[in-house]
């Protein structure tokens, strides 16, 4: 698309692109220039601030504990908001008005509210209901928390892939006498899932950068081992922050890198009747709430 | 169990105002992070789309950079990094200058989804559009400002609104930039009152009036403005 926006340049265009581009590594240079001198300026580039990262007790001790501690909400996570979207993603789907009202109303709840207060809420409701017995670790807070918000949105995610599914597959798998739950299990399903895989994964990026917000309720992930036990010994929150950008940056272009691939290779091998991928919620359209609108939660969080 | 509080309204009555104050602060914040994410964004997806690679590449790892980064970090970055350890600050006023850094946290990482969105509606704008506007002699400035962005914009009116109910509940997140909004008027409750299902639904309510009437309007819009083809 985009060389549809310009013509194959000529001798003027040429010299003029060139004179554009000179312009333009001048202007980022500026900006570059500016950032590192502003940071050189205040102290954030002595070794002294830096040094720390070569050392081997800081990666034993804050960051790879910490890159456990992010996995581990993340995987934990991942596999609930999973069977969470399943079930209500087909629950959605079922012959049953009550049991559709029901999974529907739980979704659009959940995706309408922001992930935080849902944390704050696991946290802070169970001990308060109990007259104060019961404590909600800070890890299950943060992974329920995860699971309802992301399961919701996967949800959106399964109901959207069964309903790209041609019709005319399941009008098939009735008409050779299988009932409801085997024509979901044998024939809905498994084509589906080849057309929902990327949408999922892409989930999983947001679920991996929501487990920052941990940080807020002191579960100990990558940035609270990082950022506030590591950069408070060391007072270098700047260069810290840097380093565990480049952290979340490197594992989810590694996960988004995997989204593209299956992409890809449901398009290749294009055998299941299901059509080409199908987009995050954003993308389908969720109902007459103009849900289309609210879809695009799911990259966005 | 104490059933005393389970049922009990009353904290939402009694803090009303503060509530009121907590929301103010959740729509200025998107309003504002809103209109400058919108406006970054639209440079942005100008720098993906130009002719000089450069400026290419600059706005694709803007995009990839940021996208990618938890927006938890990204506001600890500018609130405690930026603000508190380098001394950058808008104001002498604490209350203001947090804002005015969330603010730039959110727009900045905001803008990389603006980016994203516009890009795809550039994508459905019909190759005889561009085309025609090269053919009667317009620059890539030109044909991008007056005839694909403006049916660029049009056609991803719904994930722009989407994009904003996520600006939305994204400002929860302020918190960590020291600023307060309805979600720390939450928190701040639940240790005065314990957290009690009445004001976890009060907030949840608050903030779906701000969300769902959003997603109708935008809805409302896309349809309105669609660009028949």
């Amino acid at each position: 698309m985009t060389s549809v926006l310009f013509d194959a340049p000529g001798p003027r265009a040429r010299l003029r692109n060139n004179v554009l581009t000179l312009l333009s590594v001048a202007v980022l240079l500026l900006i570059a220039y500016v950032v590192i001198s502003t940071l050189g300026d205040k102290g954030q580039l002595d070794a002294a601030k830096w040094e720390p990262f070569l050392r081997g007790d800081t990666w034993t001790g804050f960051i790879i504990p910490g890159v456990i501690g992010t996995l581990q909400a993340a995987v934990v996570g991942a596999v609930l908001a999973m069977l969470f979207g399943v079930v209500f993603g087909l629950g959605r789907l079922s012959d049953h008005r009550a049991i559709r009202l029901f999974c529907g109303g739980v979704v659009e709840f959940f995706r309408a509210i922001p992930l935080l207060i849902l944390i704050y809420f696991v946290q802070a409701g169970p001990a308060t209901l109990s007259g104060y017995t019961v404590s909600v670790p800070a890890f299950w807070a943060v992974v329920i928390g995860l699971t309802l918000y992301n399961g919701s949105v996967l949800a959106e995610i399964v109901r959207a892939g069964i309903l790209a599914v041609p019709r005319g597959q399941s009008e098939a798998a009735y008409s050779i006498g299988l009932r409801k739950s085997e024509v979901m299990r044998l024939v809905l399903v498994p084509q589906a899932t080849t057309a929902m895989m990327p949408a999922i994964v892409s989930q999983m990026v947001v679920l991996l950068k929501d487990t920052a917000l941990g940080w807020i309720i002191a579960y100990e992930d990558l940035l609270n081992a990082g950022l506030k036990q590591f950069a408070v010994n060391y007072g270098n929150l700047i260069p810290s922050a840097i380093v565990l950008a480049l952290f979340y940056v490197l594992i989810n272009l590694a996960l988004s890198y995997l989204a593209h691939w299956l992409e890809r290779r449901s398009r290749r091998s294009r055998k299941s009747a299901a059509g080409g991928p199908i987009a995050p919620p954003s993308a389908i359209g969720t109902g007459p709430t103009g849900g289309s609108g609210r879809g695009a939660v799911a990259t966005l969080e | 169990m104490d059933t005393s509080t389970l049922f009990d309204f009353s904290p939402l009555v009694q803090e009303f105002d503060k509530i009121l104050l907590g929301f103010w602060a959740t729509i200025r914040l998107t309003l504002m992070s809103g209109l400058f994410a919108l406006i970054l964004g639209t440079v942005l997806v100008s720098m993906r789309v130009a002719p000089t690679p450069v400026l290419r590449w600059a706005g694709t790892f803007y995009v990839n950079v940021v996208r990618n980064t938890p927006l938890t970090l990204v506001l600890i970055l500018c609130a405690l990094g930026l603000s508190d350890t380098m001394q950058l600050t808008f104001s002498d006023q604490p209350s203001t200058n947090y804002f005015w850094w969330a603010v730039a946290g959110l727009s900045a990482y905001t803008a990389a989804f603006v980016c994203e969105a516009l890009r795809s509606g550039i994508n459905t704008v019909s190759v005889g559009q561009a085309e025609a506007a090269r053919a009667i002699g317009l620059t890539f400035v030109q044909s991008l400002r007056l005839i694909v962005l403006p049916q660029a914009f049009r056609s991803v009116i719904a994930p722009l609104g989407s994009i904003l109910i996520a600006l939305t509940k994204n400002t929860t997140i302020v918190t960590v930039a020291s600023y307060l909004d309805a979600a720390a008027q939450m928190k701040q409750m639940f240790d005065d009152f314990g957290g009690t299902i009445p004001i976890f639904l009060g907030f949840a309510f608050g903030y779906m009036v701000l969300t769902l009437p959003t997603g109708f309007f935008f809805g409302w819009l896309a349809k309105r403005l669609a660009v028949a083809r």
